[in-house]
């Protein structure tokens, strides 16, 4: 289903006239991969997959070519310096993972490994496609 | 909001670990000590980026294989009837 997606959204972009510029093109295939591992049926009820759709649609409303936002919401959740359980890096791991600051411990863990899974499935799929549409 | 503290146990974050070192590359390491836990969570951080990484690129190099099909009209017309849902 991931696959699925990402093909449909490769083909409106291809589709879409006037032509974008390259730049403008490589940031919608960015967009549609990472639309597309959100909504892959494994990850859709997952805590990662929700705030990455919520970050795309975020990128989506503001100015074309703006690729960070400048004001950022300051959502008050468990306060992260108060987690001297946790191993080294774990704050590091919340920053990569897409909602990973406002998770428990035991489900970062479990998140990241769900991201990684559809990280890699993309990364295979986008091979695939450009080996078999290169040669 | 009083912080929920779940009973979770080591078990569970062992087998999590353990499930996390599957996926890693060169993370092959027994033991979930606390260590050999930090190095694992960093070289998953440092895997997550270069997976990100790659999707960058990869979305680069495809959108080059677009800007190609622009120009050659017979491979394009094979990719896109076969997009085309």
């Amino acid at each position: 289903m991931q696959a699925l997606h990402f093909l449909q959204a490769l083909a409106r972009i291809a589709r879409a006239a006037p032509k974008p510029a390259h730049s403008a093109r490589t940031r919608q295939i960015r967009h549609a991969a990472y639309a597309s591992m959100a909504h892959s049926s494994r990850s859709s009820r997952r805590t990662w997959s929700r705030a990455l759709l919520h970050r795309l649609r975020q990128r989506q409303q503001q100015r074309p070519g703006r690729l960070l936002t400048v004001r950022r919401r300051v959502r008050i959740v468990t306060p992260i310096t108060s987690r001297p359980e946790e191993p080294a890096r774990a704050e590091t791991l919340r920053q990569l993972v897409p909602g990973g600051r406002g998770m428990e411990y035991c489900n970062l863990l479990e998140e990241t490994a769900d991201y990684v899974q559809c990280l890699r499935a993309q990364v295979q799929l986008m091979q695939t496609l450009l080996d078999a549409f290169s040669s | 909001m009083s912080r929920r503290r779940s009973r979770i146990s080591e078990e569970e974050i062992n087998e999590l670990i353990s499930k996390l070192q599957s996926l890693v590359p060169e993370s092959r390491r027994c033991g979930s000590n606390r260590a050999s836990a930090t190095k694992l969570l960093k070289e998953t951080c440092n895997y997550i980026k270069s997976l990100q990484r790659e999707v960058d690129d990869l979305s680069d190099r495809l959108s080059d294989l677009m800007a190609g099909m622009d120009n050659n009209s017979a491979q394009a017309d094979i990719i896109r009837s076969l997009l085309s849902s």
